[in-house]
């Protein structure tokens, strides 16, 4: 296989500003690499990741996702993160119950000052999700259309 | 149970205690009972009770035109007395100043809906006024609770997902399912927003199943299992199924069950710091 033949996954990181945001732009002022398998949205907070980007980014052909904000009790908002938890537990059994693979959905804290935890959480998801393959089930769903 | 009913309606119409009760009637024989909103003590003789009283009558709770009325009183089997709970704690209705008739139920359709196999609320716990007396429920009932959903998860991921799309393939955005549920009671339903559109309300597969994910995860931990979604789906999807994975979650991960208990605080809109977080990086 040559290298353009490689499958190369797209992962969808919804990030928040406060935390993650900034821990992956220290990664990047740090010249810290990871792979360009990550395309990074940034939004307010955790709590404000609603579970329907989600689902629009599996429609939109990713083939994992990550949702990251601050760690428990440093949310920019207070609670959103604990809010955010809390609707994650609900979220993936909502996942298994429709058959969706949640070794596809990655949730983690990562704070300001962690560029090297955002360098080695995007090394692990691009590297299970290169292992598990392209995602089609929810693809093919929306090429049916 | 049913002259009880009438009489009781009759004088709190006489009284003055309310200016309408909200009931069910029959609008022909064969037909499942409708809801009728009685103004005048002697229309009480419309009001049937019998086990083809399916609706789940505390979604009028939210409409103008029913709340223009004047006060309410309004009859209620144990599965919908939880959706009451449920309105009040998300201060939807003020308890006060509605009369609720709770009705002694012993389960409703032919045979029984799934529902009431497991059913623990024969009898209605905080209504003002019980009519009726129903059967004693089995200790063990509520043990078969989720025995759908656990029987169908035994199934492979790439099965459910093939069930799924196979069911959801039907749905013709109708929104049914949302109309009669007493909890989807925002002004604008978020399919109903188009700017921005946030998620694909198109009648395809793509768009019936990012709708059902959004009305079944809206209902997270609020949905009391009245299963009405179900009955009014024109295209005979097992909505329930749904409903009862996000209700197990819940009970399992919060040991919550909306609308049981009066003491307990709502999962979702609050948050425990002792929030369990292993799945999580
Ligand atoms: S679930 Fe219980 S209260 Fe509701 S209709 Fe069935 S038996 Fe009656
Ligand atoms: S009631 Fe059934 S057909 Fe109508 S929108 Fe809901 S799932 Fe679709
Ligand atoms: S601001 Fe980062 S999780 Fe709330």
């Amino acid at each position: 296989m040559n290298e353009a033949n490689v499958f190369q996954p797209k992962i969808i990181a919804y990030v928040c500003n406060w935390c993650t945001y900034l821990g992956a732009d220290l990664a990047g002022t740090n010249r810290l690499e990871y792979p360009a398998n990550v395309r990074i949205i940034r939004l307010p907070c955790t709590g404000r990741i609603d579970f329907n980007l989600i689902v629009k980014a599996f429609e939109r052909g990713a083939d994992a996702v990550l949702v990251s904000g601050c760690h428990p009790g440093d949310c920019h908002y207070t609670a959103g993160n604990y809010h955010a938890r809390r609707r994650w537990i609900l979220f993936r059994q909502l996942l298994e119950t429709l058959g969706i693979d949640a070794n596809r959905v990655h949730f983690s804290w990562i704070s300001a000052a962690e560029g090297k935890k955002w360098q080695q959480v995007i090394t692990e998801i691009t590297e299970k999700t290169k292992a598990l393959g392209p995602y089609t089930a929810y693809r093919e769903i929306c090429q049916e259309c | 149970m049913l002259d009880e009913l009438r009489q009781t309606c009759r004088r709190l119409l006489q009284d003055g205690a309310v200016q309408a009760v909200i009931g069910y009637g029959r609008a022909s024989p064969d037909d499942p009972a409708v809801p009728v909103f009685i103004s005048k003590p002697e229309d009480v003789d419309q009001l049937v009770w019998d086990d083809r009283c399916f609706a789940n009558l505390t979604k009028y709770l939210s409409r103008k035109e029913v709340l223009s009325l004047g006060k309410l009183a309004i009859c209620v089997k144990g599965c919908d007395e939880r959706a009451l709970l449920v309105l009040e704690k998300e201060s939807q209705i003020d308890r006060s100043q509605i009369t609720v008739i709770g009705l002694a139920c012993d389960g409703v359709g032919q045979p029984r809906l799934a529902k009431c196999e497991s059913c623990d609320v024969h009898m209605p716990r905080r209504a003002d006024i019980v009519v009726g007396k129903a059967t004693v429920p089995d200790a063990d009932a509520g043990a078969k609770r989720y025995a759908e959903i656990e029987e169908f998860l035994k199934r492979t991921p790439q099965d459910r997902m093939a069930y799924w799309k196979k069911e959801l393939s039907r749905c013709v955005k109708c929104y049914a399912c949302r109309q009669v549920c007493p909890m989807c009671y925002c002004r604008q339903c978020i399919v109903d927003k188009n700017r921005p559109v946030s998620i694909s309300t198109s009648a395809t597969l793509k768009g019936n199943l990012a709708w059902q994910i959004t009305r079944a995860f809206h209902l997270a931990g609020r949905c009391v299992g009245c299963d009405e979604c179900t009955r009014a789906c024109p295209a005979g999807i097992d909505l329930r199924l749904l409903n009862l994975s996000l209700a197990k979650a819940a009970e399992e991960n919060f040991g919550y069950r909306p609308g049981m208990d009066p003491d307990a605080e709502p999962i979702i809109g609050a948050y425990s710091q002792q929030d369990h977080e292993e799945f999580i990086r």
